[in-house]
């Protein structure tokens, strides 16, 4: 597998992370580098081994349903850039 | 168990200028899970809140937040999974599908993708007695909602309430199954009633309980591949469903018979406007990325839950409705109507129980329902009881009072209340089935109108005019066959 400097921009924007043009090349060649290592590891026989998703042995905690949380309007808007009548204000998005 | 037997509707045929063209369509309804509180939270899921008052850190997506799923919600979409008849998968997996949008804290929405919780089913969906299609279910899986975005308080800004965010919804996924608008309409008809039925989602499409994303596609009648489709998105009542469908497939038959391709694509229906558009800024969103959500372990369902949950499954309305055909000898229609919802069904029985059945599913469904409709009011707020309903029907049962009479009767329970033969009695609706008393009557009417007489001797069919006036002459009370084989010997007519 091999990116090119169109993936890696695309890629960024989709992350919305801002990537200078100048330094394209350098993140292109870091990615490449890092999809080549997972493609030699894909090259390990895993055949009839169980895929690890826990290195403990348990299970999905579950939760009972009640209402345990909320009502802290003015905690979950106290870092927003812009928040009015108790909403999150932010510019224009509309379809 | 008895079971009714369908034969499959004739899809709707779309006549285009060099042929003519079906429509197929695939839906994706979501579906807000019926439960306290979130699928990763403890805030709450009441509807209608203070904007922002039932969110908790972790739906606001504060760093190092973790998710700890709900166990009812898991319980639910199994239980809604085997309501359609549906593979449950004891192990599931929740991905992150990446996206940024305001209402989207988290920058992802946590879902099922390669491994949903549950597999595949099917509903029955119907059409008229004796007409349904099978559709297939492709897979639900489980997921949170988003927030809402308010555009109209200010001119430059949106403002966004995450109270719904991180909601429990349900995707229901569909196979390509349905052929027409109306089919797709009562696709989502189905499967409301059935989770109402579960209990699992309330179905209230103005609150956005439930949602459907249709997939259109059209091909040549014949045709057996499928055509390129269209997405519409995000729809919340059954008339824009059907509008945009039939919109969307006479868009893409012209576009095709102009020699053009349909471009595969997600479009927003404008029920202003009566059309669909490109929804373009979507496109490139639909790049998600979607990856095993690392801060959640695959779920593991116990057996044990799922034989427990569809233990106690409710009996559904396919089911209820054979049931009621059968055991009740009323039509298909009419066990239709009764088992729209759930209460209407059992408001019907209670009343049937040790009744004729055909009789009471005509009071239930003629009557009252009729009456209720008029006032917009629910089963459950009728000011009759089965009690009170059986009751009338008893009366006309015994004779006591006439058809006529207990139309009258129950006008006047609906209104009044009251125990219905204590009401007969008191105000004297008893029906005269006295023959001596109903023979005066129809004496004295022919008597009154000799000239009458004689037409009606020479033209028998002017004898319902005199059983007219026998009825009025004793208020409606005397015996209608009674008074028919009276007047017929008076008269000496057929």
């Amino acid at each position: 597998m091999s990116i090119d400097a169109a993936t890696a921009r695309k890629v960024a924007h989709l992350a919305r992370i801002s990537v200078a043009e100048d330094e394209l090349e350098q993140l292109t060649r870091e990615l490449d580098g890092i999809l080549g290592w997972v493609e030699q590891l894909q090259q390990v026989d895993v055949e009839g081994v169980e895929p690890m998703t826990s290195v403990t042995p348990m299970s999905l905690p579950r939760r009972e349903d009640a209402v345990t949380d909320g009502g802290i309007r003015d905690k979950v808007l106290a870092n927003a850039p812009d928040a009015r009548e108790g909403f999150f204000a932010v510019p224009k998005v509309v379809e | 168990m008895t079971e009714l037997s369908y034969r499959e509707p004739e899809p709707k045929i779309i006549a285009g200028v060099k042929g003519d063209w079906e429509i197929v369509i695939g839906m994706e309804v979501h579906a807000q899970v019926q439960a306290k509180s979130k699928l990763f939270s403890g805030a709450s899921t009441e509807f209608g809140a203070e904007p922002n008052s039932n969110v908790s850190l972790v739906d606001a997506a504060m760093p190092g937040m973790l998710p700890v799923i709900n166990a009812f919600c898991v319980e639910q979409a199994v239980r809604t999974g085997l309501g359609l008849k549906a593979q449950i998968n004891l192990r599931s997996v929740f991905d992150r599908k990446n996206y940024f949008y305001p209402d989207l804290p988290q920058g992802y929405q946590i879902s099922q993708y390669k491994h949903p919780v549950v597999g595949e089913g099917e509903v029955l969906v119907d059409l008229a007695p004796g007409v349904a299609r099978k559709v297939r279910i492709e897979r639900i899986h489980l997921e949170q909602d988003a927030g809402k975005s308010v555009h109209d308080m200010d001119p430059e800004m949106s403002f966004v309430d995450l109270n719904r965010t991180g909601c429990a919804l349900m995707e229901i996924v569909s196979m390509p199954d349905i052929r027409g608008p109306e089919e797709a309409a009562e696709y989502v008809r189905k499967l409301r009633q059935i989770m109402r039925y579960l209990g699992t989602c309330d179905g209230n499409m103005q609150e956005g309980s439930l949602r459907a994303d249709v997939n259109v596609s059209v091909r040549p009648v014949g045709s057996t591949e499928f055509g390129t489709r269209c997405e519409i998105k995000n729809m919340n009542s059954m008339r824009f469903i059907q509008q945009a469908i039939d919109y969307e497939a006479r868009r893409q038959i012209a576009n095709l018979e102009d020699g053009g391709t349909v471009v595969q694509e997600t479009r927003l229906y404008d029920p202003n406007k009566g059309e669909t558009r490109s929804m373009r800024s979507k496109e490139e969103a639909h790049d998600y990325r979607y990856f095993p959500d690392p801060d959640l372990l695959p779920l593991e369902i116990e057996q044990a839950l799922v034989d427990r949950v569809a233990d106690s499954l409710p009996e559904l309305p396919d089911d209820k409705k054979a049931r009621l055909v059968g055991a009740y000898g009323i039509t298909e229609y009419d066990a239709s109507v009764l088992v729209a919802e759930r209460a209407n069904a059992d408001f019907f029985e209670e009343v049937a129980r040790g009744r004729d059945g055909k009789q009471a599913a005509n009071w239930v469904i003629n009557e009252l329902f009729g009456r209720l409709n008029k006032e917009g009011l629910r089963i459950s707020e009728s000011p009759v009881s089965a009690a009170q309903l059986g009751s009338i029907i008893d009366l006309i049962g015994s004779g006591d009072i006439s058809g006529k009479i207990a139309k009258d009767l129950f006008e006047i329970v609906y209104t009044e209340g009251g125990d219905p033969a204590g009401i007969v009695e008191a105000r004297g609706m008893r029906q005269v089935t006295d023959t001596g008393a109903i023979e005066a009557a129809v004496d004295e009417v022919i008597a009154a109108n000799a000239d009458k007489a004689e037409q009606a001797r020479a033209k028998p069919s002017m004898a319902g005019w005199f059983v007219g006036q026998v009825m009025k002459a004793t208020g409606g009370k005397a015996n209608p066959q009674a008074v028919q084989a009276l007047v017929k010997a008076k008269l000496g007519v057929e």
